[in-house]
């Protein structure tokens, strides 16, 4: 045997040694609200651009892409892949050909297309989803959408383009391609609040309070952001930032360690933990710090409360009352208190927004040498049946719902990733310095 | 709707395992076969240690003569650090000054690469009106040798037996020095939320606080402050670094 024959055993040998660990692992279960449900096929042809201006072919890319992007994102489409669809560009209804969009190897059952133009000053798109396999009838949607050009603007409509089609295919559930991220960013220097959209483009620092600020929570009708910050001898407040007016507003925080409020998702009420005591309790005020009600009583620390958002009148929270740290649920006036994590070490809950689901970090093998993972989980709340969604990656923390109960956003390590609720099609959102506590806006 | 899939995982490891032995089986017959065994390498030098790098801010750069500034600094690469003035300090940190008159705090790293040096100035301006006959001239550095730090065990808030003794003197120096009004700081180690750390660190700050008022300590002289895992006394992640942000500190509180 000579050495020319050994070196493809060699690479044999190697593959296999480091293939095999990931073998090793265990078997995972897979949940989800879209489980068993055929995906739709749906092919989005690239737009035609109406004139030769530069600018023109640059945002058709960009929305060619963004679009795209916004389908595969979406969750319930199984989207062609670019190599397989029919070679015609058409900009009208009258220039599909249909019959090749539904035959192999596209295979679509709906496909997008339209045009696109820039000019004088604004661009315009025109966007139709047809069903390719009703050539009677096959127009679901028209649409026509004019801004100001830019790239920006172009990401929009595609945005808004995407949100329509989902809607219109997906069960009547809004898409979440206009929606918003805020976070905690160190980008500036020190950890102040930002926002990016869903999909990761666009960030930008709202705060500059040159301090420690930390779990933002967004206000149902987008207006205004509660977070807590450190305040020189105050210590941590709960404070209230008007995205309308771009600076602080009122917010009536009461004494000692106030962290981590959550909004009720009719917007008049705020939920969050302080310490005026001296031991960290469940507060509810009104949206400005008004009607303050105490609701939890144990020795202990309690934080990170979360709305039942289909109800408002239970909120979940995370209480040391016995040790490590359990999901717990209340009533809103603070009766009827269940615990429901069997233990470990777990927190930072999220309440689905179709009131079904939490969400929240569980480290189940917590405790002094024994490193476990911190991964994210989702627990039916009615059956406290619960799956886990991350494995094997990272500190996992901090998962937030998107408003169509199909997404999730959450930290890994100092970053921030986003999922499908049954933990596939995971991606990275930031890059750049540390993000973290990720709240995905309403719609 | 709410379905479950088991998805089971390639179970051909055992056969990888098989496979993995054979080739290497193999391997070892066909470097019997080889005529000349290569003599072995010399042994490659050590790698060469990385160059440390050393940082120090001051915050604010501008005080009044009895005021204070924090300085927080930060090395890589270096096992031990100093600051003129102050001596040895941990590789990363912060610390109260109330300097008296502008100084400028070099910090020097030092690590297996060298060092490195790098500064820092708080600017003293003009002495303000002479201190009140009730003020204390208590600096923030003896106030440390007498007021010691109390540390906790895991996900705990509880004084412990070995801390009980600390908190008594830190008590008596405090009930000797009545003038003295102290910011009570509780912290936690790096691992897990970053919302309950600071109820847990509340707690921390608290416990010490309570102790403190048991032995005799006005709780009108005691403001806490959590700062949970957001401030860390020491970063690396293993269980001796995780003891010590484990703490409940006493600083002055002006």
């Amino acid at each position: 045997m000579n050495g020319k024959k050994l070196l493809p055993i060699f690479v044999a040998i190697l593959v296999a040694v480091f293939v095999a660990p990931a073998l090793h692992a265990q078997d995972w279960v897979r949940t989800g609200t879209n489980l068993g449900v055929q995906r739709i096929r749906i092919a989005s042809a690239r737009f035609k651009p109406l004139n030769n201006n530069a600018q023109t072919l640059s945002f058709q890319s960009i929305f060619d892409q963004v679009l795209y992007n916004d389908l595969k994102n979406a969750g319930i489409f199984d989207v062609v892949s670019p190599s397989m669809i029919p070679p015609e560009t058409p900009g009208t209804p009258k220039e599909i050909h249909l019959d090749q969009w539904a035959a192999a190897p596209s295979n679509a059952a709906m496909v997008a297309f339209g045009n696109i133009a820039v000019d004088g000053g604004h661009v315009t798109v025109q966007g139709y989803l047809f069903d390719a396999k009703n050539p009677q009838t096959p127009q679901i949607l028209g649409k026509q959408y004019s801004d100001d050009a830019g790239i920006e603007n172009t990401r929009w409509i595609a945005h808004r383009f995407a949100d329509e089609i989902i809607e219109r295919v997906g069960g009547g559930i809004n898409g979440i391609c206009e929606t918003h991220i805020y976070y905690v960013s160190n980008h500036s220097g020190n950890k102040e609040i930002w926002v990016m959209d869903y999909d990761g483009y666009n960030a930008h620092q709202i705060t500059h309070l040159g301090t420690i600020s930390l779990s933002p929570r967004v206000s149902p009708d987008n207006t205004r952001v509660a977070f807590s910050s450190l305040e020189n001898h105050k210590g941590w407040v709960i404070r209230m930032w008007s995205l309308t007016l771009n600076r602080p507003v009122r917010f009536a925080s009461p004494g000692g360690t106030s962290i981590s409020p959550a909004w009720s998702s009719d917007g008049t009420k705020i939920a969050f933990s302080s310490s005026r005591t001296g031991d960290n309790e469940i507060y509810t005020t009104g949206p400005d710090g008004g009607d303050l009600h105490r609701i939890t009583a144990f020795r202990g620390p309690d934080s990170s409360p979360t709305w039942n958002p289909k109800t408002n009148s239970q909120i979940a929270w995370v209480s040391g009352r016995t040790g490590l740290p359990q999901i717990y649920t209340m009533n809103a006036d603070g009766s009827n208190v269940l615990r429901l994590t069997d233990g470990g070490y777990a927190t930072s809950p999220s309440w689905s927004p179709n009131g079904q689901f939490l969400t929240f970090a569980w480290n189940r093998k917590y405790g002094p040498g024994a490193p476990g993972g911190q991964d994210i989980y989702i627990m039916d709340v009615a059956s406290r049946h619960w799956v886990q969604l991350t494995h094997e990656q990272g500190a996992n923390d901090s998962p937030s719902w998107a408003p169509d109960n199909r997404h999730i956003v959450f930290q890994r390590d100092n970053q921030i990733w986003s999922m499908l609720a049954d933990g596939t099609d995971q991606q990275q959102l930031t890059h750049q310095g540390s993000n973290t506590m990720p709240n995905w806006s309403w719609k | 709707m709410f379905t479950t899939v088991r998805i089971r995982k390639n179970h051909t490891n055992r056969r990888a395992l098989v496979l993995i032995a054979g080739l290497a089986a193999m391997l070892a017959i066909a470097g019997c076969h080889k005529k000349k065994v290569a003599p072995p390498p010399p042994p490659a030098p050590p790698p060469a240690a990385a160059a440390p790098t050393a940082n120090i801010t001051a915050q604010p750069d501008a005080i009044n003569a009895g005021q204070s500034a924090v300085l927080t600094w930060s090395t890589t690469d270096a096992n031990s650090a100093e600051i003129e003035g102050i001596g040895p300090v941990p590789t990363s940190g912060t610390r109260n000054v109330n300097p008296t008159e502008s100084t400028t705090y070099t910090l020097t790293a030092t690590g297996d690469g060298g060092s490195a040096t790098a500064t820092a100035r708080v600017t003293v301006n003009a002495a303000a009106a002479p201190s009140a006959p009730t003020e204390s001239n208590i600096t923030e550095d003896v106030f440390h040798q007498n007021v010691k730090d109390v540390f906790y065990d895991y996900d705990s808030y509880s004084i412990r037996p070995d801390a009980q003794s600390v908190v008594q003197q830190d008590a008596a120096y405090l009930n000797q020095h009545p003038e003295l009004k102290v910011v009570v700081g509780g912290y936690c180690d790096e691992r897990g939320s970053t919302e309950y750390n600071l109820a847990l660190g509340e707690n921390r700050a608290n416990a010490a606080k309570q102790a403190l008022v048991a032995d005799g300590v006005s709780p009108s002289r005691l403001r806490t402050v959590s700062y949970g895992k957001e401030k860390q006394f020491c970063t690396e992640h293993n269980e001796s670094c995780w003891q010590q942000n484990r703490r409940a500190d006493f600083t002055l509180d002006k």
